[in-house]
C-alpha cells in the first residue's frame, strides 16, 4: 500500500500534504488499483455466473462451495481496491472494526442456520408422530 | 497543555498583554468523519447479515410455490451485476478527478454513476414487478418474503445512494471541491463501494446458490 504514495500526480497535491491527507483521508486511490480490481472483480463475477449457467459440476455442494470460494475472494478484493481497506488506515481502527464485524456476521449466519437446521431437522412430521404414539 | 502554561508566564513578565488561560490559535482535533462513517457502514453490513441469515434460514421453505430455479432469470442478474460493477469503476474515476482537483470531469463520472445506478435500479423494479406480476409477490411464501426483504433492503440502499449522489453533484457543482465536499464525496464512495460488496454477497447466496439443485 506505500507504494501508492510514490504514484499520485504531484499537481493534485498542494504544498499542505500531510495537512490534506488528513481532511479528505481513507488511502490515496490510483487508476492502476481502481483497474486491478475491477478486471479482477470482471473474472472473479464471469467465473461463478459461468459454473452454475453452464449447469454446475458434479454435486451441487461442490458447485455452492466453489462459487462460495469466488464470493469471499471477490469481497476481499473489492475490501483492498476500491474501499483501501488497509493495517494503517486511521491507525488501525477501520480493520479493527471490520474484522469485529466479520466475527460478528459469521456467528451471526452460522449460527443462525445452524440452530434453525437442526430445528427443522428435528420437528419433522415423522418425529412428530412417533412422539404422539409414544404419548400416554 | 505547555503552550498555555507559556503564553501565561510570557504575558506576566512582560506585564503589558492581559492573561490568556486559553488556546490563543484554534485546537485541530483529527477528522473522524471517515471512520465513523466507517463505523456506519459495519453496523449496516450487520442488519444485511441478519437479513442474510433469514434467507438462509428461510430460503428453501417454498410453501407449495416456485423455487429459486423456477423464478430467477440469471442473464437479468448477469446484466445487473455487470451494471453495479461498472458504476463502482466509474465512480472510482470520478474520486481520481477528485484527487486532482478537475471538478468538470468528475461531474462527469459521477453523472455516468448515477445512470448505471439507475439501470441497476430499473433491473431490479422489472424483476421485482414481473414476479409479483406472475402470483409471485412477498405473500407467496417464506422464501420470497425473505427474498424480496433481502434484495429489497440493498435495493433501496442504491436508492439512497443515487438520492446522496445527486445532492454532492449539485452541491459540487455550486461550491466547488472544497475540504468539506471531498470528505463527503469520500464518504459515498465508501457507501456506494460497500453496497456492491453487499451486492456480491445478494448474487452468490441468493441468486446462484438459489438456482442450484
Amino acid at each position: 500500500m506505500s507504494t501508492h504514495t510514490d504514484l499520485i500526480p504531484q499537481e493534485g497535491h498542494p504544498d499542505n500534504h500531510g495537512h490534506n491527507h488528513h481532511d479528505t483521508g481513507a488511502g490515496h486511490s490510483t487508476l492502476k488499483g481502481y483497474m486491478t480490481g475491477f478486471i479482477l472483480s470482471v473474472i472473479l463475477t464471469a467465473i461463478p455466473f459461468w459454473i452454475v449457467m453452464s449447469g454446475g459440476l458434479h454435486t451441487s455442494g461442490m458447485t455452492a462451495l466453489v462459487v462460495l470460494a469466488f464470493a469471499a475472494v471477490q469481497i476481499v478484493v473489492h475490501m483492498i481496491y476500491f474501499l483501501h481497506m488497509n493495517s494503517k488506515s486511521e491507525g488501525g481502527w477501520t480493520l479493527l472494526a471490520l474484522i469485529f464485524t466479520i466475527v460478528l456476521v459469521v456467528i451471526t449466519l452460522s449460527g443462525s442456520i445452524w440452530v434453525m437446521y437442526h430445528l427443522n431437522h428435528n420437528m419433522m412430521p415423522s418425529m412428530m408422530e412417533q412422539q404422539m404414539k409414544n404419548m400416554p | 497543555m505547555s503552550d498555555i502554561h507559556a503564553s501565561a508566564i510570557v504575558s506576566d513578565t512582560h506585564a503589558s498583554g492581559p492573561l490568556q488561560f486559553h488556546l490563543t490559535h484554534e485546537h485541530h482535533p483529527e477528522n473522524g468523519t471517515l471512520l465513523g462513517f466507517w463505523m456506519y457502514l459495519m453496523s449496516d453490513c450487520l442488519i444485511f447479515a441478519c437479513l442474510f441469515a433469514v434467507y438462509g434460514v428461510l430460503g428453501r421453505s417454498y410453501a407449495g410455490g416456485p423455487s429459486g430455479a423456477d423464478v430467477f432469470e440469471l442473464p437479468l442478474v448477469a446484466l445487473n451485476t455487470s451494471m453495479l460493477l461498472l458504476s463502482s469503476i466509474t465512480y472510482g474515476f470520478g474520486i481520481l478527478e477528485m484527487q486532482r482537483n478537475r471538478l468538470r470531469p468528475m461531474l462527469v463520472w459521477l453523472g455516468i454513476t448515477g445512470l448505471f445506478g439507475l439501470a441497476f435500479l430499473s433491473l431490479e423494479m422489472y424483476e421485482f414487478l414481473h414476479l409479483i406480476h406472475e402470483g409471485n409477490g412477498p405473500q407467496r411464501s417464506a422464501f420470497l418474503s425473505s427474498f424480496f426483504t433481502l434484495v429489497g433492503t440493498h435495493g433501496l440502499h442504491v436508492t439512497f445512494g443515487i438520492v446522496w449522489l445527486i445532492t454532492l453533484m449539485v452541491q459540487t457543482g455550486k461550491l466547488g471541491l472544497t475540504t468539506e465536499n471531498k470528505r463527503r464525496l469520500m464518504c459515498l464512495s465508501m457507501f456506494w463501494h460497500f453496497l456492491d460488496v453487499v451486492w456480491i454477497g445478494v448474487f452468490t447466496f441468493v441468486y446462484l446458490m438459489g438456482v442450484l439443485k
